[in-house]
């Protein structure tokens, strides 16, 4: 290897060697490469994809440079320090009061006077900025020629042109944070605001000056005193011991400050307009003098036609459909072998295992609780969730990576608007195709309250990557008429997406009455950045996604189904006085329910007992029919159709079923990270009888109607 | 008066002002729309709401009730 990276990486923290780390925000606009450069510095494998929003909550990693031991803290993409979202709010607040000795602001080269603007809003807080200018390889083929010693002149900070993607570029960055580090702290940069401001400014700022913590930020609160003194002091009561504005004298203060500005005829909202104004044309005067300026004005022709398809009246949402189609097809059709191998190789294992604790002579309960339990539930689950997973996520992440979600969230944003909610709801949902505690923590990015409440209650409504096979083994089993493999695989994927618009039908549905009953309110103004498209990595999206996406998916499926398999196992074993299992106890007693429902006891006893994860709902239901022990070989769709219909399935249980899987209760970690953003038991409660209800119900309506039919044929 | 939301796909214009009080006006001049700025339509929604417009080197999404606050030449 010739080039020689002179930091190592340490993900766990703890100080060692060199002396406490110093801790350095990494800051930037969203989508402009900054999760690229945090996971490159620190070897710490966050997610990064092409589109805003996606660092949600800040991860802190270790890196080494020559001098000092660094912790970076990835903190949320956000365009202005005036907080409009939630994720924006977490930004302004690190870098406002989480006191980081450094500031290093992440730019990116084909759009730097968008990105400038954040950047001189750092620089109004912190003195020790480093921006790294990044995507220079992009700028420099789209033609953009950027002057970033002048930059450098301008800003008054150190600037360096990186690709974070590029590894050995990033050397310089450790260099000149380490030279940083080194330098004396300079006085934060000032804007040149009219002199009736400045001076009001400079009479607040000396309110905060005698507060060490605070000292540095004193400027940018004096600003945002004068702009909303209530607002700031809520600000700083949540933030910081200080309480600069409960000074005896700082009323009268403030009250001379208030005059000045309205002597000159600058009233609050004026003030407020006056900030954003200074910050955007000192932003334009920068680039002007920094960037040479190319031809398509950061909206390349490539990219005019790319929108023209994929948004297009006519094409916009058959592509779509199309796009999911494929996705879907290639995740069964690649899937199909390596499951079914996967299955026999495990099952050998069992009966290896078997052998095993046989020849040691192991009590045969323990034996059958940990082979037959354990082992089985946890086989089935890997070689039903492995394969597919492995190939839609990594497809998936292609599609994230090219920028095409944000036009899924454009397409899809008026019905959105129509049910009072926000078209960013969609990119949501996206996130909840993989997993719906991540969809739900997704939410963030919508800046109104009530519009994230309403995405966050109705986001377990796309059914996650758990529930996939399920509804996968269901459409083979008994909506698939033919045995053609191509052909088959073609027709479940567009079943698969039917039930997709399913579900985007009812989340529609169920979003319009939130906001017409409990969320009362009217749809909010949005703006949604529609990022450049870019050719995804593939090579690194494949082993990423593998290792962040699926492993931890599966292992999280796995770290739960084994568990569940001895619990089954227990269940079956335990007898009530009448001699029957609790498990068929259970199940009885669901079975009225069920029957409504136009399922079975023992469906529903397999959807509580996979309340932990879904994926381990449709192998235990199978596990029960077949029981009377434990879970058989996995065979073929037809065998398990056999079985099942020998249980008395007809093909409207199987609807049901469909039905049922896609609109139940949110798993136990879903709901859980439900609690956690919304801080409240009541809106947990809600998102956990929402989609009950419309399951419950909608399969009760199903059943009837399947029986209304066959009553008349 | 037009407004943004009166700009038809490939139209251009220059803003002239916001109409619009509270946080959609930051939200706004946050993106860069202030006096003098140079807009273009890009496109629209198949649905027909919003529409994309190129602001500053960015393409961002804008529906037409919020655009409307936006004064053109």
């Amino acid at each position: 290897m010739g080039l020689k990276l002179h930091w190592r990486v340490r993900e766990t923290g703890g100080a060692q060697g060199k002396s406490a780390p110093r801790t350095v925000a990494v800051a930037g606009n969203p989508n402009v490469g900054k999760s690229t450069l945090f996971n490159a510095l620190t070897g710490m494998n966050q997610h990064t994809g092409n589109w805003p929003g996606k660092t949600v909550g800040s991860a802190r990693g270790y890196c080494e440079s020559r001098r000092f031991r660094y912790e970076l803290v990835d903190i949320p993409g956000a365009y202005s320090l005036f907080a409009h979202s939630a994720e924006e709010e977490v930004a302004r607040d690190y870098l406002c009061f989480g006191r980081p000795e450094a500031v290093l602001v992440v730019c990116d080269a084909t759009c730097l006077e968008r990105n400038l603007n954040l950047v001189l809003q750092i620089l109004e807080l912190h003195s020790r900025v480093l921006v790294c200018v990044n995507l220079m390889d992009e700028a420099r083929r789209r033609g953009i020629q950027l002057d970033l010693k002048a930059l450098e002149k301008r800003l008054g900070v150190p600037v360096v042109g990186i690709v974070a993607r590029k590894k050995k570029t990033l050397n310089v960055v450790l260099d000149a944070l380490d030279q940083l580090m080194e330098q004396p702290e300079k006085t934060p940069y000032k804007f040149s605001y009219p002199a009736s401001v400045t001076k009001a400014l400079t009479k607040t700022e000396a309110l905060f000056v005698p507060w060490p913590r605070i000292r540095r930020q004193a400027r940018w609160l004096a600003l945002r005193t004068l702009e909303d003194s209530e607002a700031l002091k809520g600000l700083l009561a949540s933030h910081t011991e200080d309480r600069p504005l409960d000074v005896p004298e700082a009323e009268t203060v403030l009250a001379e400050a208030q005059t000045l500005l309205k002597q000159a005829g600058v009233s609050r909202e004026a003030l407020r307009d006056l900030t954003v104004q200074t910050l955007v044309l000192e932003s334009e005067s920068i680039a002007r003098q920094c960037v040479v300026r190319r031809q398509d004005r950061g909206y390349s022709t490539r990219d005019r036609k790319l929108d023209r398809l994929f948004t297009g009246r006519k094409s916009g949402f058959p592509i779509m459909l199309l796009l999911l189609m494929l996705l879907f097809w290639l995740t069964l059709t690649a899937a199909n072998v390596p499951s079914v191998l996967l299955s026999r190789a495990l099952f050998t294992v069992q009966d290896w295992l078997s052998g095993c604790f046989h020849a040691a002579g192991v009590p045969e309960w323990l034996h059958d609780a940990l082979v037959l339990g354990a082992w089985r539930v946890l086989a089935w689950v890997v070689s039903v969730m492995l394969p597919p997973m492995a190939i839609f996520f990594p497809l998936f992440t292609l599609l994230e990576d090219s920028g095409y979600l944000p036009r899924i969230a454009y397409n899809l944003d008026r019905p959105f608007q129509r049910c009072h909610a926000c078209g960013k709801q969609a990119l949501c949902m996206c996130m909840g195709l993989g997993c719906n505690a991540a969809g739900v923590v997704g939410c963030r990015i919508i800046d109104s309250p009530r519009e994230r409440l309403i995405a966050i209650l109705t986001n377990c409504f796309t059914p996650c990557n758990g529930r996939f096979p399920t509804l996968l083994l269901l459409l083979s089993m008994f909506l698939i008429p033919t045995s053609n493999s191509l052909l088959a695989g073609a027709l479940s994927a567009f079943l698969l997406v039917c039930l997709l618009c399913l579900s985007l039908a009812v989340t529609f549905g169920v979003s319009r009455l939130l906001s017409g009953t409990l969320l009362k309110g009217m749809a909010s103004s949005f703006t949604l950045e529609m990022p450049p498209y870019r050719r995804p990595q593939i090579g690194k999206v494949l082993t990423r996604s593998l290792f962040d996406r699926t492993l931890v998916v599966l292992g999280r499926a796995a770290a739960v189904a084994a568990p569940a398999g001895l619990l089954l196992w227990a269940l079956q074993a335990v007898c009530l006085p009448d001699g029957v299992s609790l498990l068929t106890g259970l199940s009885r007693s669901l079975d009225g329910l069920g029957r409504l429902m136009g399922l079975d006891g023992i469906l529903l006893t397999a959807f509580l007992l996979g309340f932990p994860a879904n994926e381990i709902v449709l192998p235990i239901a199978l596990m029960l029919y077949l029981s009377q022990g434990s879970l058989t070989e996995l065979g073929s769709a037809m065998e398990l159709r056999t079985i099942l219909a020998a249980q008395g399935w007809s093909w409207q249980t199987a609807v049901c079923m469909l039905w049922f899987t896609l609109f139940h209760w949110p798993c136990s970690t879903t709901l859980l990270t439900i609690r956690k953003e919304t801080g409240s038991l009541r809106w947990t409660a809600l998102a956990f009888l929402l989609p009950t209800l419309v399951g419950i119900l909608g399969c009760i309506l199903l059943a009837q109607l399947g029986r209304l039919e066959s009553l008349l044929f | 008066m037009r407004t943004l939301a009166d700009l038809r796909p490939g139209e251009s214009a220059v803003v002239r002002g916001l109409n619009t009080p509270g946080r959609l006006r930051r939200r706004l001049m946050d993106i860069g729309l202030i006096e003098g700025t140079k807009v273009e339509c890009v496109g629209i929604s198949p649905l027909g709401d919003p529409s994309a417009y190129l602001i500053r080197e960015t393409v961002v999404a804008i529906r037409h009730r919020d655009g409307k606050g936006v004064r053109i030449f």
